[in-house]
């Protein structure tokens, strides 16, 4: 099988703290994720939860190849990982989640929709392939302010929204100015409910990174190494002047499209099938055959991570939620000529 | 010498250009060609790098912007036509009218929109999209009827920390000129009186000011009205106040707008007026807009769907007689 080709491949090239990285980063998001899932069950969420179980090695093997305080991502609806990667604190999340009125989007924006536009972390909108030119334009900014040297911006999108008008201006824009942009597409095979079939009649979504002229990448997404091998060459192509770089990873969501949708329309043969391969489960077992970690290391990471997570839900507990009457109300940073 | 409104605001970018290294320009055709109207014509050779081609993308061409603003910069966008814009709506109202209110961090970013009917130009090529763009929040929404304020404006758009949408009239591009850009400049949303007069306000913006203008003058000749024209410059924010004292001393209101008559610019200020000036109201309010059809491309059915100086005297008459 072309996965098994592709880890064996990476096993050698693949720096150790790299991949430590990126694993332990799924580990922490899938930690997080579950207690946020946990939590929505009992009401204590208002909004939706959505998680990017079965997605967080392509997630996180992106995050941990960009670098903090330089690099620029876009993170998307499942891209706890990849946050986590990047260097999000865990605090950012649960108290957007939780309406905290201390967390980033003080209660305004919820969920995932969450960033720090200045520090490299725009805040998604709900509207699909809408931050891939908004990457490319922050990118565009660096290089006319003589900045892009050794930059890369990066986003995420799903299968669905390759579909979009914003997708196709997007990745074209960036290619005709020749951003360092990569642009993932987690093809999970499922837009909330819509499969493959009714989305797009290519053959194959990295088709489409020909169409566009930019460098194309395919990779199973629930193999951790490949992903972390894949995934990490492409950002180092964008990163050393090739290029935008479009990277197609295989895998299946293995939640609802949000925690209110069982995900009932996803066949059996398909959650069965390679595709549905839990690549945290997997990596776990890469790990530790391929001596990237220790079985009691791997544990002793995932009780450290649970009790920041604890943490991180508990202090966004106790914080305050927004107050109507200290909203400012204003949409505008400036009020020219006074009340609009 | 004079100076046209198109002058004006390719000399405002320039200006832009010279003083600000943070802005940069936007849009299609506009680097050697100079732009479908002339507006960038000469700054691509001016200021290399800084005034760019970009594909047909609209969407793209504001998300590019909000990224940019997001990293400091100043980007003016042009759009090759106001009714374009609509391929843009969703990252002007959804990614750069949100992203202060979600974020706290501001997005200056200016849109030019080429805006308004011309004879000829037809349905896709004539719209004015102002109503729109300002009934979203997060958005400034200017619409300069003069030279020295096509010029001023542009400069304070640009300047200002939020999105601006900047609607430039193309039917005034090259009809208005002016001996020279003077330095009289109001701000961002204070409206101006135009024509002082005593029996009526006629409020307009854009292009309307003129024939509002043209209306009043053959009033005057005809029976020795003198009717008080008001230009609001920026539709968002709307300079209320200057209007409410308006009609305090006239009693009488005529809102007019080339756009759409359903809703808009015309409704807001009527709406206004009603809410906060009842009491200085010696008649029922009156509205007068494009007609509800898109707009034709004949110029005779042209002429006949935006407010005349004709349909305008005539909306005043019955103002006046009431």
């Amino acid at each position: 099988m072309p996965e098994t080709e592709e880890a064996q491949r990476t096993r050698v090239e693949l720096d150790r703290d790299y991949v430590r990285d990126v694993f332990r980063a799924m580990l922490k998001a899938r930690l997080l994720e579950s207690k946020l899932s946990s939590l929505y069950k009992a009401g204590k969420i208002v909004g939706g939860v959505y998680l990017g179980k079965g997605q967080e090695a392509v997630s996180a093997a992106l995050g941990a190849s960009l670098i903090q305080g330089r690099d620029i991502f876009a993170a998307l609806i499942r891209d706890q990982a990849g946050r986590t990667a990047f260097g999000e604190p865990l605090l950012d999340c649960t108290r957007t989640y939780l309406g905290s009125v201390l967390g980033p989007m003080k209660g305004r924006d919820g969920n995932i929709h969450r960033g720090r536009p200045r520090e490299g972390m725009p805040a998604m909108i709900s509207h699909l392939g809408a931050e891939v030119s908004v990457v490319g334009g922050m990118l565009m900014a660096r290089r006319l302010k003589g900045e892009l040297e050794g930059v890369v911006g990066a986003t995420c999108v799903g299968d669905g929204a390759t579909s979009t008008g914003a997708f196709h201006e997007g990745v074209n824009m960036a290619a005709v100015e020749r951003l360092p942009l990569v642009v993932i597409v987690g093809n999970n095979q499922f837009a909330y409910s819509t499969p493959n079939d009714r989305q797009f009649a290519c053959v194959d979504l990295l088709d489409r990174a020909k169409g566009y002229g930019v460098g194309g990448h395919s990779v199973d997404g629930t193999d951790l190494l490949a992903c972390s091998d894949v995934i990490g060459r492409a950002v180092r192509l964008a990163r050393e002047g090739g290029g935008p770089q479009m990277v197609v990873a295989r895998l299946l969501r293995l939640s609802g499209h949000g925690e209110h949708d069982d995900g009932s329309y996803v066949p059996g043969t398909l959650r069965d099938s390679h595709l549905g391969r839990d690549c945290l489960e997997n990596g776990i077992v890469q790990m530790i055959e391929q001596g990237f970690a220790t079985v009691d290391e791997i544990e002793q990471w995932k009780n450290r991570f649970t009790e920041e997570v604890q943490a991180a839900v508990a202090q966004a507990q106790q914080e305050p939620t927004p107050d109507p009457w200290d909203e400012d109300w204003r949409a505008c940073s400036t009020e020219p000529g006074g009340a609009i | 010498m004079s100076v046209t409104y198109i002058d004006a605001i390719r000399e405002a970018q320039e200006t832009l250009l010279r003083e600000d290294p943070r802005v940069f320009l936007y849009g299609q055709d506009i680097s050697q060609f100079g732009g479908a109207f002339k507006a960038t014509k000469g700054l691509a050779e001016a200021f290399p790098g800084r005034v760019l081609d970009s594909p047909i993308s609209e969407d793209a061409m504001i998300g590019m912007a909000v990224g940019a603003a997001i990293e400091g910069m100043r980007p003016i966008v042009e759009m090759q036509f106001a009714d374009f814009s609509s391929i843009a709506f969703n990252q002007i109202v959804n990614q750069a009218a949100t992203h202060f209110y979600r974020t706290g961090v501001p997005v200056p970013l200016t849109v030019r929109l080429p805006s308004g009917g011309t004879p000829g130009s037809g349905p896709f090529h004539s719209q004015s999209m102002e109503a729109i763009y300002a009934h979203y929040p997060g958005l400034v929404v200017v619409t300069p009827a003069t030279v020295a304020d096509a010029y001023h404006m542009l400069i304070d758009s640009v300047r200002l920390d939020d999105p601006v949408i900047y609607c430039e009239h193309k039917f005034l591009y090259r009809w208005l000129k002016a001996p020279r850009i003077n330095g009289d400049s109001l701000p961002i949303g204070k409206a101006r009186i135009t024509r002082p007069g005593k029996h009526a306000t006629v409020v307009a913006y854009s292009a309307m000011v003129h024939e509002a203008v043209r209306a009043a003058e053959r009033l005057k000749d005809e029976g020795g009205w003198e009717i008080e024209v008001v230009d609001l410059r920026s539709v968002k924010p709307l300079d209320i106040d200057t209007v409410l004292a308006s009609i305090d001393r006239t009693g009488r209101l005529l809102a007019l707008g080339e756009a759409f008559p359903w809703g808009g610019v015309t409704a807001e200020v009527v709406a206004r007026v009603c809410a906060e000036g009842f009491h200085l109201l010696d008649a029922p309010p009156r509205r007068l807009n494009s007609r509800d059809t898109p707009v034709p491309y004949h110029p005779k059915l042209w002429a006949a769907h935006r407010p005349t100086p004709e349909s305008i005297c005539l909306a005043l008459r019955e103002l006046l007689s009431f």
